[in-house]
């Protein structure tokens, strides 16, 4: 039996989709998403100091993003209007990251099968609870799928090699010194240097924090929290520099707009 | 189920291309918002009113106070209402006029400017916070002539001046700022002729809260809608204090300590502190 001239079976189509959205996914920076004694805390190297890929969206939620920005710029503001229309309504505690994370699987799910280009986008959405047991951790795939997370997170870019530093390194309970200087260095190829205080977007749910949970850190506060950590931060600093693997260097600068090669 | 739902997902993610929150509720929900229906006949007596508020500046910020009473008619409806809103960091509200349309309206203004926040990831300018404000009130005109009033009375930190900074408002919007100290409410009149004698430039925080809770008390004292403090059930007026650390509502026990050194002057003087003659 013959196939129609330009005939695409659906899993053959899916498979090309999903081949896409990876890829797009996989030439932008990390992104780590990690629990700390008092809340969440989310490290992402990032030039830009106007486009963020970690931002606020409720009281408790935060939201962090990795690759298209336009696409998951689109995502943000849809859940910021999602978590304020539903507080305004009920009340402000009635606004949940399940709730939001349903939402964002529906649309990504949608687009992943309605459009002919599925967003190349990963998401996190995470809540600060009142005790690390009630912080939740939900990922979200370009396909809609969500998976919920402990501990920690990491997304975009060579996610599987940061994840395994990142694994080595990561403890329950860590003060945020510690997590900040576990997520850091999980960022940074063995032997590479950090990335400055300048290109980093750094952002903790505490929920020791009264009203609005979320805090962005920059500046000399950053720089201080960087400096703090307690554990000993000499096992891999400069002297290995033949480790350095150019193959696997993520691109610098902006964010990448994930257009083009 | 579904389809509706499916619908009213994808609004929420298409971009209305405005960063206020009103104007997007009124595109995705406008039954959410507050009193936008049309009543015949005025119907203003029936409904709880709230009355006092006063704030004054100081020297690194401002203080707004007040009372707890709401009323409809001759009726006391509420013995310990809150009027006074924080509305993000460094501002808040206090509403006179229609209790229940005032209180929606300071909810959703209270979300309005940290929907901004959040999306545009700064702070709209003080004197941007006091015009929006003045567009929500304008808005609720139509049910104002029908005597559904609401009146509020803004307060905020401006952190790039590093003053308090009052504005005040009509029934069509506003916004007015007020040098030095602002009244609203039926007691107003009194609070405001208090307030006058009793403000003093430079003053500090804590002198400048005793101003406010002098003020309430004359406007108590001549207007039967303003509640006085209630030392029985241990009722005191709500006071907010907004400097450069952001807004801070004082505990009861502050807010106490501060009522009974009224109360016990002016059991020697009922009408109070008298300024200076000349």
């Amino acid at each position: 039996m013959s196939m129609p001239f330009g005939y695409v079976s659906p899993e053959q189509e899916m498979r090309d989709k999903a081949d896409f959205a990876r890829k797009g996914i996989a030439r932008g920076r990390s992104v780590v998403v990690l629990q700390y004694e008092n809340g969440i805390l989310f490290v992402a190297p990032n030039a830009s100091r106007a486009l963020h890929k970690i931002s606020e969206i409720y009281d408790r939620i935060g939201f962090a993003a990795v690759g298209k920005y336009n696409e998951f710029e689109a995502l943000r503001l849809g859940g910021i209007r999602y978590a304020d229309i539903n507080g305004y309504t009920y009340d402000r505690g009635d606004v949940t990251a399940r709730g939001l994370a349903n939402l964002y699987a529906q649309s990504l799910g949608m687009v992943f099968t309605e459009s002919r280009k599925p967003y190349e986008v990963e998401l996190v959405v995470a809540e600060v609870g009142d005790s690390s047991a009630d912080d939740q951790i939900y990922r979200l795939t370009f396909d809609g799928s969500v998976t919920d997370e402990h501990g920690f997170v990491v997304m975009g870019g060579v996610a599987d090699t940061v994840a395994g530093r990142l694994k080595d390194r990561y403890q329950s309970e860590m003060s945020l010194e510690d997590a900040l200087d576990a997520a850091l260095a999980a960022l940074t190829e063995p032997g590479g240097e950090r990335p400055p205080v300048s290109q980093l977007e750094v952002a903790v749910l505490d929920r020791n924090r009264e009203h609005r949970k979320f805090l962005r850190l920059a500046g000399p506060r950053l720089e201080r929290l960087i400096g703090g950590a307690t554990s000993p931060a000499g096992e891999e600093e400069p002297g290995a520099q033949a480790e350095n693997g150019p193959a696997t260097a993520p691109p610098e600068g902006e964010i990448d707009t994930g257009s083009g090669e | 189920m579904s389809a509706q739902r499916d619908r009213s997902d994808q609004l929420l993610f298409l971009d209305t291309g405005s960063t206020s929150f009103t104007e997007f509720v009124q595109s995705y929900a406008p039954g959410l918002l507050p009193a936008r229906f049309e009543t015949t006949g005025s119907i203003g007596d029936l409904i709880p009113h709230a009355t006092t508020i006063v704030a004054a500046t100081f020297a690194g910020g401002v203080v707004m106070a007040g009372d707890r009473r709401a009323t409809a008619g001759n009726y006391i409806s509420q013995k310990d209402m809150d009027k006074v809103f924080r509305t993000d960091e460094y501002s808040c509200m206090g509403i006179a006029g229609t209790a229940s349309t005032g209180i929606e309206m300071a909810r959703l203004y209270c979300v309005e400017l940290e929907h901004y926040e959040k999306r545009e990831g700064r702070t709209l300018s003080v004197e941007g916070k006091a015009n929006r404000l003045a567009t929500m009130i304008r808005g609720n005109l139509p049910l104002a002539m029908q005597g559904i009033v609401v009146v509020p009375l803004f307060a905020a930190y401006d952190t790039e001046g590093g003053a308090g900074r009052i504005f005040s408002y009509d029934v069509g919007g506003g916004p007015y700022e007020q040098k030095r100290f602002a009244a609203i409410g039926s007691g107003s009149i009194f609070a405001r002729g208090a307030l006058k004698k009793l403000y003093r430039d430079g003053a500090t925080a804590e002198e400048t809260v005793l101003a406010c809770v002098q003020a309430l008390y004359d406007a108590a004292d001549d207007d039967s809608a303003t509640g006085g403090p209630d030392v029985t059930r241990k009722i005191w007026p709500a006071v907010a204090v907004i400097d450069d650390e952001g807004f801070r509502r004082l505990p009861d026990t502050e807010v106490e300590s501060h009522v009974r050194q009224v109360l016990d002057a002016r059991m020697a003087d009922p009408d109070g502190p008298t300024a200076p003659l000349r």
